[in-house]
């Protein structure tokens, strides 16, 4: 099992400003929050509260303007665009609303990609893609391309890829958007399976019904962050 | 990391194959023009100087223009035959002629020279003899003819003791050479006919020798003996003659078809330019229409120098394919060119080939570098926000 009580993500006072025609825009506003290790946590907010810029600075896409940041123990200041995409590659594995897959390429390559960044040797490369694609239950699809795929599958090849790394976390930005109802719920059992194994899972929506699912919640409105406690875990249960 | 680059780049040209073949057209007909215009002059030339090369590098050949009152005759060029560097020598009187044969006529160039001639210009008989020296004390009208001659005049059938009339005069066939292959053979026409030096400088009016051919055992000393010996009798008039050495035509054609290569050389290498500016034309398209793919790479992980690698490897790519279906192209159209041309054979050479292979490298690369940077430098949130 995982290390409880290991903080994971720490956020202190990030604020994110955007020029817009020449006004100045607090997507982020003093923003901090704490996610620990092995979590299930949503962020929820309506569209344009910031939570897409939360996610961004998460998911080290971007960085913060003002606050303090720390990744698995990483101060993610403003790195040049390789080292954050080294990092983004190591500790994140990010799963999109529109699955955002390559099409050209097979379940089984799409799910290798993120090794290939790596630099892994092909051998383990073939190996660790194979047990992600075999984790979501697609080794029948592991040819296929997403084309060939349902919405349902496509999304779990994303997933798939997303594991493939072992990250830290993974971070989910509307993951069942794109899905129907009874599709999507196959996508959120499959989180609670991953949250069980012991994945660190932050996931982005706009649903309450769907962040109701979390351990947690961090609520987003207009750039402020509101953030449900967290209860410290022993080995034994709850203190 | 590069033989998955190399996969990517694969997969990124064959999924749209119409647009990748025509983005390949410049490069294709830039090899192509390149390739066979350097190996039709190579050819050409190679052809040409074994031509000279096989006419004698060691023969030398003087025209005098102004004898001063002192003409040369036979009894000088025996003097000079006397020389160390000297082989053979032979005078060669020239005029063009009528020749006639029952009712056949046709215009020819009549030599007169000395049986020498056979050997310093290495002409083969078919059937028949040549000119002999008691034809020339004899003064006997007797002639040798060339292939084409003899085959205007009697077709195929034997001219052997045929009497031809030439400008009037009766001449009695006594040989046929066989046919001239050579280019220049082909090129300065080969209707000509040989008679003893003795006949021809009485029939032409000019009883001494204004031009003679040297076959030398060193041309450059020849060239010196012969050309200070002239000087001597012409009174030091450079003006009065002149003596050229075969070796230093075959040389100065080498200069004429290196520059020709060149000149050739280097129109062909603008149009391969041209080809790698539509390899850049059409990968700055590729790089716009797939900014989602490149943001999608970049979330997963993919640095600058990943994605820089990728496009840049598409666009080496572009040029080799481009590249290898030229050199085919240019093997079948040499091989054309050699089956139509006949006498001369074309072939690509292994400088030529690397010279097209390093060429369209560096310009894949050049010209990739521009929109695989464009590529490398979006930014991930705009490229995964990007809907082409």
């Amino acid at each position: 099992m995982t290390n409880k009580n290991k903080p994971i993500i720490q956020m202190k006072g990030i604020s994110k400003f955007y020029n817009v025609g020449g006004e100045e825009v607090r997507a982020l506003d003093n923003a901090s929050i704490t996610i620990y290790e092995g979590e299930f946590v949503a962020i929820i907010g309506p569209s344009g509260s910031g939570k897409s810029t939360l996610m961004n600075i998460i998911g080290c896409l971007d960085v913060a303007d003002k606050g303090e940041y720390l990744l698995d123990g990483q101060a993610i200041e403003k790195y040049t665009d390789s080292e954050l995409a080294k990092i983004r590659n190591k500790k994140i594995g990010f799963i999109f609303q529109s699955f955002n897959l390559l099409s050209r390429m097979s379940t089984f390559d799409n799910v290798a990609l993120p090794l290939i960044y790596q630099g892994m040797p092909m051998h383990e490369r073939k190996q660790r893609a194979m047990e992600a694609i075999e984790r979501v239950a697609l080794a029948d699809r592991a040819k296929h391309k997403p084309t060939e795929l349902s919405g349902g599958q496509q999304q779990r090849v994303a997933i798939a890829r997303a594991l493939a790394t072992h990250p830290t976390i993974l971070l989910a930005d509307e993951p069942t958007g794109n899905l129907d109802s009874r599709t999507g719920e196959d996508i959120m059992h499959l989180f609670h399976e991953l949250h069980e194994a012991g994945n660190t899972i932050v996931l982005i929506t706009h649903s309450e019904k769907i962040a109701q699912q979390a351990e947690r919640r961090i609520r987003i409105m207009d750039g402020h962050v509101e953030e449900e406690p967290y209860t410290f875990k022993t080995e034994g249960g709850i203190i | 990391m590069i033989i998955q680059s190399v996969k990517m780049a694969w997969e990124a040209i064959t999924s749209n194959k119409m647009r990748s073949f025509l983005t390949m057209l410049g490069i294709i007909i830039g090899v192509t023009a390149l390739v066979v215009l350097v190996s039709l002059v190579n050819g050409a030339t190679s052809s040409i100087t074994s031509e000279v090369e096989a006419l004698g590098n060691d023969m030398i050949s003087v025209n005098v223009f102004d004898d001063k009152g002192l003409p040369l005759r036979l009894e000088d060029l025996n003097t000079i035959a006397e020389y160390e560097s000297v082989a053979k020598i032979a005078p060669s009187g020239s005029s063009s002629a009528k020749v006639k044969y029952l009712n056949k006529d046709m215009e020819i160039s009549l030599y007169g020279t000395t049986p020498a001639y056979y050997n310093i210009q290495g002409l083969k008989l078919d059937y028949g003899r040549f000119l002999k020296s008691a034809d020339l004390d004899n003064r006997s009208y007797v002639a040798v003819l060339s292939h084409d001659t003899a085959k205007e005049l009697f077709s195929d059938t034997d001219a052997l003791g045929k009497n031809i009339t030439i400008d009037g005069r009766i001449f009695l066939v006594v040989g046929v050479l066989k046919e001239d292959e050579s280019f220049m053979g082909a090129f300065m026409g080969s209707k000509s006919i040989y008679v003893p030096y003795t006949v021809e400088s009485r029939m032409s009016g000019i009883p001494y020798i204004i031009s003679f051919n040297v076959a030398s055992t060193d041309n450059t000393a020849a060239e010196s003996e012969i050309n200070s010996m002239l000087l001597q009798r012409f009174k030091q008039d450079e003006e009065a003659f002149n003596v050229i050495n075969m070796s230093t035509i075959s040389s100065t054609m080498d200069t004429i078809t290196g520059t020709l290569t060149l000149l050739l050389g280097g129109i062909a290498a603008i149009s391969l330019l041209v080809g790698g500016i539509g390899i850049m034309n059409i990968m700055l398209v590729s790089v716009t229409e797939r900014t989602k793919e490149i943001g999608i790479r970049k979330a997963i992980g993919a640095g600058y120098g990943s994605i820089m690698a990728q496009f840049l490897v598409e666009a080496l790519m572009l040029s080799l394919l481009g590249c290898t279906i030229g050199l085919l192209l240019s093997w079948g159209l040499l091989e054309l060119a050699t089956a139509l041309a006949g006498k001369i054979k074309f072939t690509m050479t292994a400088d030529v080939v690397a010279l097209a292979v390093g060429f369209s490298s560096a310009i894949g690369l050049i010209f990739g570098l521009y929109p695989a940077n464009k590529a490398a430098k979006k930014h991930p949130i705009e490229a995964l926000r990007y809907e082409g």
